[in-house]
């Protein structure tokens, strides 16, 4: 099949960025969205160009390194799928392929299609964590944690962390992301003593980063990979509220109130 | 004291006041729609409810009222608008190309939405409250002005299409609300969702009824 990809290329995060037309010829409906870059890159060194920038790693769906806009849908047209396992079976011969960069501040562009992502570490290190005691791993059930709330913990575990919710949403806005690490979190026993500076210290890293805010579209979780329910984002809501109303007793609980 | 500064500040803080300040003017419009139904009683019927109104707690009953919903429209306007030029800096660069998955036209429209009904709004109290935009105000006469302001037939359509945003931003309004306060259980998602059309539907229905029934001449 051939199809023509307009492709954002941008030489670094300083410079101008421009779409750019290329042909990708004879290629196989049976190839990934990435092999047919790979082919299309091979193509552009060998005539000495410049190739196309994207990122990926395990190429399995897994991982969250890859996400490419494609034609206005972050990871392409097919739902609960990374850019790495869509497939070009996914377009028809002849198709016109728009292809961009995860745009949002907070995610400024390394170069072409690929996106520091780096604000998303600084908010896990804000307070996406269990200070828990390292040691040898504890007995299976000495933790009695509810049937429910275990799999709602692995729910919002799955999040990769790929960043196609900040993309998707038309304030590029991490609620869904957040939300996923503090769901993921705080419905297991172990995140309980964290969980309210948790909410605080997340969402405070969140908004420092400089994304925007959920005005409830949805669009987050009709593209997330994992199918990461947007309701989780309502629970990133509750904690942070619950926090903010109780943050004066657990200070005084602390002591801290009449040393400060 | 600095810690609730901070809730102010953060971006879910700024939604909890946009929720709690349309929790505010939900209720207002609703109440305010059905007190008008009145209209269909007849002038004696709808004039008495209005010196009720006014003489509700010796007079103090509107005032407070009124404090209480400008104090929520200008924190509602205070939070949509910081929280908009918040959102339109994080995104820099447009897309070229964009396709909506999962929001709605209401979700999509409720900053222009918002911006007409507050127009909408000023236009409204100049037209029936302080009446300098009336064509022929009588203070005290609320069934008088009603009709006469509803005959003008550019007026009555523009009532008609400002209900019609209304309706759309209460759509999206209502059970955006629920989430924001974090009452979002996906069980009762569908009953909020619901729930908020139906809102909506009532209140723009309601509020519709009145310059076409002036134009039929139902309401003489």
């Amino acid at each position: 099949m051939n199809l023509t990809l307009q492709v954002w290329r941008q030489k670094n995060a300083q410079s101008p960025g421009r779409f750019v037309t290329y042909q990708a010829a004879d290629i196989s409906p049976d190839m990934s969205f990435l092999e047919m870059l790979d082919v299309l890159n091979e193509r552009l060194i060998q005539k000495g160009e410049d190739p196309i920038a994207f990122d990926h790693d395990c190429r399995e769906g897994i991982c969250g390194a890859c996400g490419v806009v494609i034609d206005g849908t972050a990871h392409g047209p097919r739902r609960r799928t990374t850019t790495c396992q869509l497939h070009m079976r996914s377009f028809r011969d002849g198709d016109e392929v728009t292809l961009e960069p995860w745009r949002a501040r907070a995610f400024p562009v390394i170069k072409d299609l690929i996106v520091d992502r780096s604000a998303f570490d600084r908010i896990i290190a804000a307070g996406g964590f269990v200070s828990a005691p390292i040691g040898s791993a504890p007995d299976g059930n000495a933790i009695p944690v509810r049937k429910e709330n275990a799999d709602l913990a692995f729910d919002a575990a799955t999040c990769i962390g790929c960043g196609a919710c900040v993309a998707a949403c038309p304030n590029a806005s991490a609620s869904l992301f957040v939300a996923a690490k503090i769901t993921h979190l705080g419905m297991l026993p172990q995140g309980q003593p964290e969980r309210m500076e948790r909410a605080l210290s997340m969402v405070a890293q969140m908004d420092a980063e400089g994304f925007g805010s959920c005005t409830n579209h949805g669009e987050c979780e009709a593209v997330c990979p994992k199918g990461i329910p947007v309701a989780f984002i309502a629970r990133m809501n509750a904690d942070f509220i619950k926090a903010s109303l109780t943050k004066g007793r657990r200070v005084a609980q602390a002591g801290e109130a009449t040393a400060g | 004291m600095t810690h609730a500064l901070g809730f102010f500040r953060s971006t879910i803080g700024k939604k909890v006041v946009m929720a709690v300040t349309g929790l505010i003017l939900f209720g207002f419009v609703l109440g305010h729609m059905i007190g008008n139904l009145q209209v269909y009683l007849g002038p004696e019927a709808l004039n008495a409810y209005a010196l009720w109104l006014r003489e509700l707690l010796h007079g103090g009953g509107l005032w407070i009222a009124r404090s209480v919903l400008l104090a929520s429209v200008v924190l509602h306007i205070w939070s949509a608008t910081s929280l908009t030029l918040e959102s339109r800096a994080a995104r820099p660069i447009a897309y070229r190309k964009w396709e909506p998955q999962a929001s709605t036209y209401a979700s999509r429209t409720m900053r222009w939405s918002g911006v007409i009904l507050l127009a909408f709004v000023i236009y409204h109290l100049m037209h029936f409250t302080f009446g300098n935009a009336h064509p022929d105000f009588v203070e005290g006469d609320v069934y008088h002005n009603f009709v006469a302001g509803f005959r003008v037939l550019p007026v009555a359509l523009f009532y008609i299409v400002a209900n019609v945003l209304l309706g759309l931003h209460l759509r999206h309004g209502v059970w955006s609300m629920l989430r924001t306060l974090g009452l979002a259980h996906p069980r009762y998602m569908r009953f909020a969702q619901g729930g908020a059309a139906l809102f909506a539907a009532v209140v723009v229905l309601g509020n519709v009824s009145f310059p076409i029934a002036v134009l039929a001449g139902i309401v003489p």
